[in-house]
């Protein structure tokens, strides 16, 4: 077993979009090996937290910074984020018309191995490799010839995520919402999932309204966010007392 | 406040906007001009100087009295400042020696301009699959694989040489499909028209080479003015391509295209065009002016032509590929896409005329814009009263990618019998931040990011190309696209 070590953290992260201030002044630090859960009322900056961490560029930086495994990030662009091993799985993922998901997959998976100046592989290999991570998360390989996200359920493109997850095996994964909209059926699929993937290297961040998802995934720390910052953090309990006390709750505790 | 990675991107991008037009350079030949200008001399100096039959010369001398009394027409979508018609060159060629018998005699830098174009012509490098007539600025240099074709009774060479051999051919069919009072630039091509490529499948022959003719403008200050003619017979099938590029010039240049097909009884034409004009610069000066006319007559029964086109280059243009369904189960196809970047200005689209019986016509256009281009599709169904049981499937799609392009669509339908079946689609849908983000987000940068949606977006016309064309269209689109996303 790796010894846990510090992979992201964010030191008083202000960033806006549009000249509107979202995040004020975040601080957050996560180790490998660790479930972070941020949970929060709608507008409290979850999303863009996520988006500002991949580096989307209709968000900037006012002040603060973001260090990712020992070095600042705001200077890298989105795609070198992805490289390091960055990933986020969209709240609403984007439907692609006329690019199938099997190129599009493979695409990204070879983009991320020139990155790491490996050698690219072929279609055929690529092939056994997304196989098998669609079995993980229940998907049949039909699904691969399908546009990116056209037509899909919502459960469906949410396993399309973790797919993408599994297959570029990645570092730090942010996952926005994506137990929202599931039954429990799918839910349960993608707990397993996320459960597989996790190991001592690595964290994720789990964004989520629901003490469900946690009862399948045990998070080792849950924050509440509210107005762009981290106004409360504690262990797995505090989901379950935000789940029936609600949000006011933490408003005047703390 | 800056935004690091809208920094960075935008870095990028200007970078690989002024990726230059690759096919830009011009060739240095000693050349045989006419002066600037056109009266009925100079087109009496055409003739003469191709030896042309007299039906050729009168021809075109009643192409230039319908051309005095015309005006260039103003119905398109397009703006721009109409060429001085007395400011041109209307005949260019590079200087023989003596008339040409072989590919030795030809200006070595020719033949270097065409390998530099991926279009080699001599025997030992030249492509294996398809046969090329090569016209430089107002004459056709070679034509390959003449001799192997005319085993099979196909007829491929320079429209001058066609003239020249096969005199009642031409006169049998020149002008017939596309009259030359069609419109202002027919006449003005009918009355000029230098060269061009002529086709001529016999009876049952499946044409065994794919036929492509290269049309390279190279003189400043001259303009274009060729002339293609298809004839197939009955049961004969043909694949046709044509490719285009220009040096890139500070003023505009003019190019007006005739193009005639005939196909008779079962007969199959499938025409294929990339058309890379140079676009003119960033600004928006310079680029050709390409105003085409191109027909196709199904005359006979189950005869079918197909048009493809990839339109990505000209400042302007102007063109609509049409299909006249004259026989009983014709049938016609007109699959497009059409690029514009920059302040590139396009209006193109088809024309599918329902004559007869259970006619079928299908149309899928695919219109790109960017910058601050302006892209429109324009097309017109007829069915007849005569055309029992006609079908028309229509599909104009456009994509926008930036903010400041501009796409239209005009759909005419005309429809005289009750009988008929007519489908029409249309979407217009933009390349979003959000759509690129989710790429980068993967990985995948973003060039490769935007090629992939716009491949995704034409599949459907690609897939009408012949093979080489397919690859190079694909690649050509994302070249010409880099860096307009910002």
């Amino acid at each position: 077993m790796s010894k846990s070590e510090t992979i992201l953290e964010i030191k008083n992260l202000r960033a806006s979009i549009n000249e509107n201030e979202i995040l004020k002044d975040l601080n957050l630090k996560i180790n490998t090996g660790e479930i972070h859960a941020i949970m929060g009322p709608n507008g409290s900056g979850k999303s863009t937290l996520s988006k500002v961490l991949a580096g989307h560029p209709a968000y900037s930086i006012s002040s603060g910074d973001i260090i990712y495994q020992g070095n600042s990030i705001l200077e890298l662009e989105p795609e070198e984020r992805s490289h390091l091993g960055i990933f986020l799985a969209f709240q609403y993922p984007i439907e692609i018309p006329g690019v199938s998901n099997e190129d599009f997959l493979y695409l990204s998976y070879n983009a991320k191995l020139k990155a790491l100046n490996k050698n690219e592989i072929s279609p055929i290999e690529f092939f056994s490799i997304v196989s098998e991570k669609l079995k993980i998360v229940d998907m049949s390989p039909t699904f691969l010839s399908r546009n990116v996200n056209e037509g899909f359920s919502g459960g469906e493109k949410k396993r399309n995520e973790i797919v993408q997850m599994l297959l570029l095996d990645s570092k730090l994964s942010i996952l926005d919402e994506t137990d929202s909209g599931l039954d429990i059926d799918a839910l349960k699929i993608i707990s397993k999932g996320i459960k597989t993937f996790m190991n001592e290297d690595k964290a994720i961040i789990l964004i989520t309204h629901y003490q469900r998802l946690l009862d399948y995934v045990k998070p080792n720390f849950i924050h509440v966010m509210k107005d762009g910052k981290i106004i409360k953090t504690g262990s797995a309990e505090l989901a379950r007392e935000l789940e029936k006390k609600g949000y006011e709750w933490v408003n005047k505790s703390s | 406040m800056i935004n690091p990675s809208n920094k960075v991107l935008n870095n990028n991008l200007t970078k690989v906007v002024n990726q230059p037009y690759k096919y830009g350079f011009s060739t240095i030949v000693e050349k045989e001009n006419f002066s600037k200008g056109l009266t009925e001399d100079v087109i009496r100096s055409i003739s003469e100087k191709k030896n042309e039959p007299e039906f050729l010369l009168n021809f075109r001398l009643k192409a230039y009295k319908k051309w005095k009394e015309m005006k260039c027409p103003e119905w398109a979508q397009l703006k721009f400042s109409e060429s001085n018609y007395q400011d041109i060159i209307y005949y260019s060629a590079p200087k023989f020696k003596k008339k040409l018998n072989s590919l030795d005699e030809v200006d070595p830098e020719i033949l270097k301009t065409f390998e530099k174009l991926g279009i080699p012509l001599t025997e030992q490098k030249r492509l294996t699959n398809v046969a090329v007539d090569a016209v430089f600025d107002s004459v056709s240099i070679a034509t390959t694989f003449k001799s192997e074709l005319a085993e099979y009774g196909v007829i491929f060479s320079s429209i001058s040489e066609a003239i020249q051999e096969y005199p009642k051919l031409i006169e049998k069919y020149l002008g017939t499909i596309v009259p030359i009072g069609d419109n202002y630039f027919t006449a003005l091509n009918s009355a000029v028209f230098t060269d061009g490529s002529f086709c001529y499948i016999p009876k049952g022959v499946k044409c065994p080479l794919d036929l492509s003719t290269y049309f390279r403008i190279n003189e400043q200050n001259s303009g274009q003015f060729e002339r293609t003619l298809i004839i197939a017979e009955k049961d004969s099938q043909v694949s046709y391509l044509e490719g285009c590029t220009a040096p890139e010039y500070d003023e505009n240049q003019l190019h007006a295209a005739v193009v005639e097909l005939i196909a008779l009884e079962n007969a199959n034409i499938k025409y294929s065009t990339v058309q890379n004009w140079y676009s003119g610069n960033n600004i928006g000066m310079g680029g050709i002016f390409n105003f085409v006319t191109k027909r196709g007559l199904c005359v006979g029964k189950n005869s079918k032509i197909s048009w493809t086109q990839v339109e990505t280059g000209s400042s302007v243009t102007w063109k609509y590929p049409s299909c006249v369904l004259v026989g009983d189960n014709s049938h016609g196809e007109f699959y497009s896409v059409a690029l514009t970047n920059n302040y590139q200005q396009t209006d193109t689209g088809t024309k599918m005329i329902h004559i007869g019986k259970n006619t079928r016509s299908r149309i899928v256009s695919k219109g790109i814009s960017a910058g601050n281009s302006k892209n429109s599709y324009r097309g017109f169904v007829n069915i007849n009263n005569k055309a029992v049981g006609a079908r028309n499937y229509s599909q104009c799609d456009s994509l926008l990618v930036g903010n400041s392009s501009n796409s239209n669509t005009f759909p005419f339908i005309s429809v005289q019998n009750s009988t008929t079946k007519i489908e029409h689609e249309a979407s217009t849908s933009k390349i979003g931040e959000e759509q690129i983000f989710y790429f980068l987000q993967r990985g995948i940068p973003i060039e490769k990011a935007i090629s992939l949606i716009i491949s995704g977006f034409c599949k459907d016309v690609f897939t009408e190309l012949p093979l080489e064309f397919s690859v190079e269209a694909d690649r050509l689109l994302s070249l010409k696209l880099e860096g307009s996303i910002g």
